[in-house]
C-alpha cells in the first residue's frame, strides 16, 4: 500500500474531496466493495460537519484542533483520540510519546483510543487509514504540532489565573510553572479554561536536541493490560440485550442458500432465537455463541450451484493450481509499469541470459482473533457498531448504507485488534458488520456476530496468487545489463480503489519490481491485469510480500550466471546509492562479515543468502542462514537492517521488524491457502500452518538512521526474508525454489 | 445446572453439559480475558490452569470439571508465580497484538509452577501456543527471567 501516497491516488482523493460530497449510493449488499463507493465514503458529509461544527464551521485541517484530540483529566492525565486503529504495531504509544513530547507530558500518563469518525482525523494525506505502515511517518508532524499547540493554550490559561505574563511560564510534566512567584498549576485545573482557546498557528516546536520521548524505547503503554486478558477486543464486546449470532457461508464464493431443510427443528434447539438466511449465508441467533453456532452447524442448507468452470467467478472446479496456469498461459500484451534504455538491443547482443518464473500463493492472514461485530440500533434512530475495521469513516459509510441511514447516523467504536496485518479493510463478503447490521435489523435486538474459525479461514480476503516472468541480458563481466519482468494477475489497490484511481498499473501487483535501486541500465517491465475470483487483500507488506521474493532470487540468479558473489554484485549495482551500500555492510557487520557458504556449522552444513528492499519509503538488507533437516529448510539466524530514516521509538521498531520478519519466515517456510474443486482446502490452524515455536529462528535487528524522511516500519521487515532464505538454500543446496512455500518442495541435504 | 470452581469462586451455570468451559467463562460468567483463537485445540489462545494443569479449555466439556479447581488469566495477579510471570512479560514487552499472551501467561506460569528452573527444553515443549505476531523469542525470554 505504498502506492497511497502515489500521485496518482492522492490526485484522485483530492479530486474527489474538492468535488463535494458523493452520493453513497445503497448498494447490493455484496456490491458495495467497489472501489468509487471506497472512496466516496472517505468523505466528510455536510451533515457530520455540521453535527461537529456547528452549520456554519467549514471543515477542519485535519490534526489542528486540540478538542478534537485531546481529553485532559482532573487529576492531570490525558486521553488521546488517536487517528489510528492500535492491533498491536504499538501505534498508540508512539503517539503518546510524540504528543507528549510536545504537551510536555509523561507518555505514561496518556490513555490513547482510537477515535471516532471525523475530519479531523484525516492525517494521511487527507484520508484516514491504519495500514501502509503509514501511521507514523504520515502524522508525526502534525502530531508535533497538536502537543506544541495544546501546551501553548495551558500556558495562556495559566498567565489569565495568575495574572502574569506568559512568557514568565514554563511546563514541567503536566504542569505550568511560574518560577518567579513559586506557584504553578496542573494541565488538569488548566484543561477546562485552555482547550476552549483559539489555536496559535505559529507555535514553537520543541528543539530535537532537547527531546526527552521521541527515540526512547519506551515501554508500550498496553504492555501490562495485554500481559492480563484486561485489553477488551471486538470479540470481548457486550451490550445489554445482545443475540449471539452464528453463521455459516457458501462453500463457494456467490453461491446463495435456496432453502433449509430442517429450520423447524433448528429453531427449536436450546437457547436459539431465530434462524436466517443471509446473502451468501445462513445464520442464526441465540442466547449464546455456542448454542448458536450448534443450531447453525445443525441446519441442512441446499446451496446454489456455482458455475461449472471458468476463473471469472469461483467455479464448480476452480482452483489455485488452475488459476496460476491462467496467470502463466496469459498472452494478452503488458502495460509499462517501468522503462527505461533499449532492452531489445541489450538482449540482442547479450551472451549469456537468464530466464526463471516465480510464483507465490494465496494467503491468509490468520491473524488470532476470529472478526466479529455487535450492530445496535439505537432509540434516538442511530446505529452503533463494534467492529474491528483499518478505516472508520469507509466502515461508517457502507453501514450506512446498508442501514438505510445518513452516515452521521452510524457510530462506529473500533476497539483495539487481536492482529490485523491488512485483514480489517472494507472487503466486500470478507468483513462480518454487515450481516450484524441485517440480524439486528431482523431481530430487533442488538447481535454479535462472531466468525468461527472455520468461517473465518473460509471467508478471508486472500494475499494474492502472484506469478512473474523474467529475462535478464549478461554482459561480458557478468553484470546485468538488462532485465526484463512481465507480471500478470492483480493487486488490492486495483481491486478496492480502481475505480478512481484509474491506473493501468496496479502499483499492489508491482511494488518490490519497480523502482530498484540497483543501476541495470535497461529495464522493461509490464503489467497484465488478470482479475482473480476470490476476496482479495492487503496483507502485511501487501505486492512486496511476494515481488522482493521474485526479484531478488532472480538477482543471485544473475550472479550465478555471470560467476559472481551476489553480495559482492549487489554492491556494485548499487555503487551510486551511499545509502543502499551503508545498510548492506551494516547487516553484514551485523551477522559477522558476509560469508555465503556453504560451511561447516558443527552440527552440519549451512549456508547464508542475502536480499535487500525497499518497502513503504524505508529501505532494509537482510541475511539468513539456513541448514536442511529431514529435506526442509530449518532456519537459524536472520539479521536485518532497517532503515526508515529516523524513529521514534526504536523498541517498538525492533518489535515490529521481529514480527515482520517472523511472518516472512511463516509464508516462506509454511502457507498456502489452496483452492481445489471450487473450495478452499484449509480450515483452520491444523491444514493452514503457520510458525509454531520450534521453526522460529533468531532474529537480530539493527536500525540506521540516515536521515532520510521518515519511512513505515510496520511491515518493512517482511519482503527481505523469502528471497534471503531463498538464496541461503541455493547457495546450501544448488536448488533454486522459485514457488512458495519452500514446505512443498524437498530440498537435498547436501 | 453444573456447578464449577472459577478463580475460587462456585459458580452455577445453566448450559448444555458438553459445552466448553472456553464459552462458559466468556458467555455465561463474562470472563472474557480467556481468548477464542481456533476451537480445535491448535492455538492455545483459550488455556487456563485446571488444578495447577495448563489446559485448553476450549476442549474441556464443562461437565468433565467436576471439583476440579479453573484459574484464569483474570485472576493472574492474586498468583505469586503468575504475578511473576506478568512482570516478566511487561519487562521483556512481549505483546503486540496480545492476543495471544493470556493463554501464552497461563502456560507459563503453569509452567513454573510445576518446574521452577526449566531448561529451554522444557520452555520450548511447555509453550506451545501459536503468536501470528511471532512474539516466540520474547516469550523464551521472559519464561526465564520470571524462573530467575
Ligand atoms: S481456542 Fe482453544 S486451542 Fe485455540
Ligand atoms: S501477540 Fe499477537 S498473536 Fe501473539
Amino acid at each position: 500500500m505504498s502506492s497511497f501516497d502515489h500521485p496518482s491516488f492522492t490526485a484522485a482523493a483530492g479530486l474527489v474531496r474538492t468535488a463535494g460530497v458523493t452520493n453513497v449510493s445503497r448498494r447490493g449488499f455484496l456490491g458495495f466493495g467497489a472501489g468509487a463507493l471506497v472512496l466516496g465514503a472517505l468523505l466528510p458529509s455536510g451533515g457530520a460537519l455540521a453535527r461537529a461544527e456547528g452549520p456554519a464551521a467549514v471543515a477542519p485541517r485535519p490534526g489542528t484542533r486540540v478538542a478534537a484530540f485531546l481529553e485532559i483529566g482532573p487529576d492531570g492525565s490525558a486521553r488521546l483520540l488517536s487517528p489510528f486503529v492500535e492491533g498491536g504495531q504499538g501505534i498508540s504509544t508512539g503517539l503518546a510519546q510524540i504528543v507528549g513530547e510536545e504537551l510536555d507530558l509523561h507518555p505514561a500518563r496518556f490513555t490513547v483510543d482510537c477515535a471516532p469518525p471525523g475530519p479531523d482525523y484525516a492525517v494521511v494525506n487527507g484520508l484516514r487509514l491504519t495500514g501502509g505502515s503509514f501511521s507514523t511517518r504520515s502524522s508525526y508532524g502534525v502530531m508535533r504540532r497538536l502537543g506544541a499547540t495544546a501546551r501553548d493554550m495551558m500556558i495562556r490559561a495559566a498567565a489569565v489565573r495568575l495574572n502574569v505574563r506568559r512568557d514568565e511560564l514554563a511546563t514541567e510534566d503536566g504542569r505550568v510553572v511560574h518560577a518567579k512567584s513559586g506557584r504553578s498549576l496542573g494541565y488538569g485545573d488548566l484543561a477546562a479554561d485552555a482547550l476552549v482557546l483559539k489555536p496559535d498557528e505559529a507555535v514553537q516546536l520543541r528543539d530535537p536536541a532537547t527531546f526527552r520521548y521521541i527515540r526512547q524505547p519506551m515501554g508500550r503503554l498496553d504492555a501490562r493490560a495485554k500481559s492480563t486478558g484486561k485489553t477488551v477486543y471486538p470479540i470481548d464486546q457486550k451490550v445489554d440485550g445482545m443475540l449471539y449470532a452464528a453463521v455459516r457461508h457458501a462453500g463457494h464464493l456467490g453461491t446463495e442458500p435456496l432453502a433449509l431443510g430442517n429450520e423447524p427443528e433448528v429453531r427449536g434447539m436450546p437457547g436459539v432465537h431465530s434462524v436466517h438466511r443471509l446473502p451468501g449465508a445462513v445464520a442464526v441467533a441465540a442466547d449464546s455463541w455456542f448454542r448458536a453456532r450448534k443450531a447453525v452447524e445443525a441446519l441442512d442448507v441446499t446451496w446454489s450451484e456455482p458455475r461449472p468452470t471458468g476463473i471469472d467467478t469461483v467455479a464448480a472446479d476452480y482452483s489455485s493450481g488452475g488459476m496460476l496456469a491462467a496467470l502463466k498461459a496469459s498472452k494478452e500484451a503488458g502495460i509499462p509499469a517501468e522503462k527505461d534504455g533499449d532492452t531489445a538491443a541489450a538482449f540482442a547482443g547479450a551472451a549469456p541470459t537468464v530466464e526463471a518464473e516465480y510464483d507465490a500463493p494465496y494467503l491468509a492472514h490468520a491473524q488470532l482473533e476470529p472478526p466479529s461485530t455487535i450492530a445496535r440500533f439505537n432509540a434516538d434512530g442511530t446505529l452503533e457498531l463494534w467492529v474491528p475495521n483499518q478505516m472508520p469513516e469507509v466502515f461508517q459509510a457502507v453501514a450506512s448504507g446498508i442501514a438505510g441511514l445518513r452516515p452521521e447516523q452510524v457510530i462506529v467504536h473500533s476497539p483495539t485488534l487481536g492482529g490485523f496485518f491488512g485483514r480489517h479493510f472494507m472487503y466486500a463478503p470478507a468483513n462480518p458488520f454487515p450481516q450484524a447490521i441485517l440480524l439486528a435489523q431482523a431481530t430487533g435486538r442488538p447481535v454479535k456476530v462472531l466468525w468461527s474459525r472455520e468461517e473465518e479461514f473460509l471467508m478471508d480476503a486472500v494475499r494474492p496468487l502472484s506469478f512473474s516472468r523474467f529475462r535478464a541480458a549478461l554482459d561480458g563481466r557478468g553484470q546485468p545489463s538488462a532485465v526484463e519482468v512481465r507480471t500478470v494477475g492483480e493487486g488490492p489497490i486495483g481491486r478496492w480503489f480502481g475505480e478512481v484511481i484509474k491506473s493501468p498499473v496496479d502499483s499492489s501487483a508491482v511494488e518490490g519490481l519497480v523502482e530498484k535501486p540497483y543501476a541495470i541500465p535497461n529495464r522493461s517491465f509490464s503489467f497484465v491485469k488478470l482479475a482473480h475470483p476470490v476476496t482479495i487483500a492487503f496483507w502485511r507488506s501487501v505486492g512486496h510480500s511476494m515481488n522482493d521474493f521474485f526479484y531478488e532470487g532472480f538477482l543471485d540468479e544473475i550472479a550465478e550466471a555471470g560467476g559472481r558473489d551476489p553480495f559482492e554484485l549487489r554492491m556494485e549495482l548499487l555503487k551510486d546509492r551511499p545509502r543502499h551500500r551503508d545498510l548492506l555492510s551494516a547487516v553484514a557487520d551485523l551477522s559477522g562479515g558476509w560469508r555465503r557458504g556453504p560451511y561447516e556449522a558443527g552440527d552440519g552444513r549451512r549456508a547464508r543468502g542475502v536480499a535487500m528492499a525497499s518497502p513503504f519509503g524505508s529501505e532494509t538488507a537482510t541475511i539468513a542462514e539456513v541448514s536442511i533437516e529431514n529435506g526442509q529448510a530449518r532456519i537459524h539466524d536472520i539479521w536485518i537492517a532497517v532503515d526508515p530514516g529516523s524513529v521514534v521509538n526504536p523498541a517498538i521498531v525492533v518489535s515490529q521488524v521481529e514480527s515482520a520478519a517472523a511472518l516472512g519466515v511463516s509464508a516462506t517456510l509454511f502457507e498456502e491457502m489452496a483452492y481445489e474443486g471450487g473450495t478452499r482446502q484449509a480450515r483452520n490452524y491444523d491444514a493452514y500452518p503457520i510458525l509454531t515455536r520450534d521453526a522460529m529462528p533468531r532474529i537480530h535487528v539493527r536500525i540506521v538512521e540516515s536521515g532520510a524522511p521518515m519511512g513505515g516500519v510496520g511491515e518493512v521487515g517482511l519482503p527481505g526474508v523469502p528471497p534471503a532464505v531463498v538464496n541461503a538454500v541455493a547457495a546450501l543446496t544448488g536448488q533454486r525454489i522459485r514457488s512458495l512455500p519452500l514446505s512443498k518442495a524437498r530440498l537435498s541435504g547436501v | 445446572m453444573t456447578e464449577i470452581t472459577v478463580n475460587g469462586r462456585i459458580h452455577e451455570v445453566a448450559v448444555e453439559p458438553e459445552t466448553p468451559l472456553l464459552w462458559v467463562l466468556r458467555d455465561t460468567l463474562g470472563m472474557t480475558g480467556t481468548k477464542y483463537g481456533c476451537g480445535i485445540g491448535q492455538c492455545g489462545a483459550c488455556t487456563v490452569m485446571i488444578d495447577g494443569q495448563a489446559t485448553r479449555s476450549c476442549q474441556v466439556p464443562v461437565e468433565s470439571l467436576g471439583a476440579a479447581k479453573v484459574v484464569t488469566i483474570d485472576a493472574i495477579e492474586d498468583d505469586e508465580v503468575g504475578r511473576r510471570v506478568v512482570d516478566a512479560w511487561v519487562s521483556v514487552q512481549v505483546a503486540q497484538c496480545g492476543y495471544c499472551q493470556s493463554g501464552q501467561v497461563m502456560a507459563a506460569t503453569a509452567l513454573l509452577k510445576g518446574n521452577p528452573r526449566p531448561t529451554d527444553r522444557d520452555i520450548a515443549d511447555a509453550m506451545t501456543g501459536l503468536c501470528r505476531c511471532g512474539t516466540y523469542n520474547r516469550i523464551a525470554e521472559a519464561v526465564r527471567l520470571a524462573a530467575g
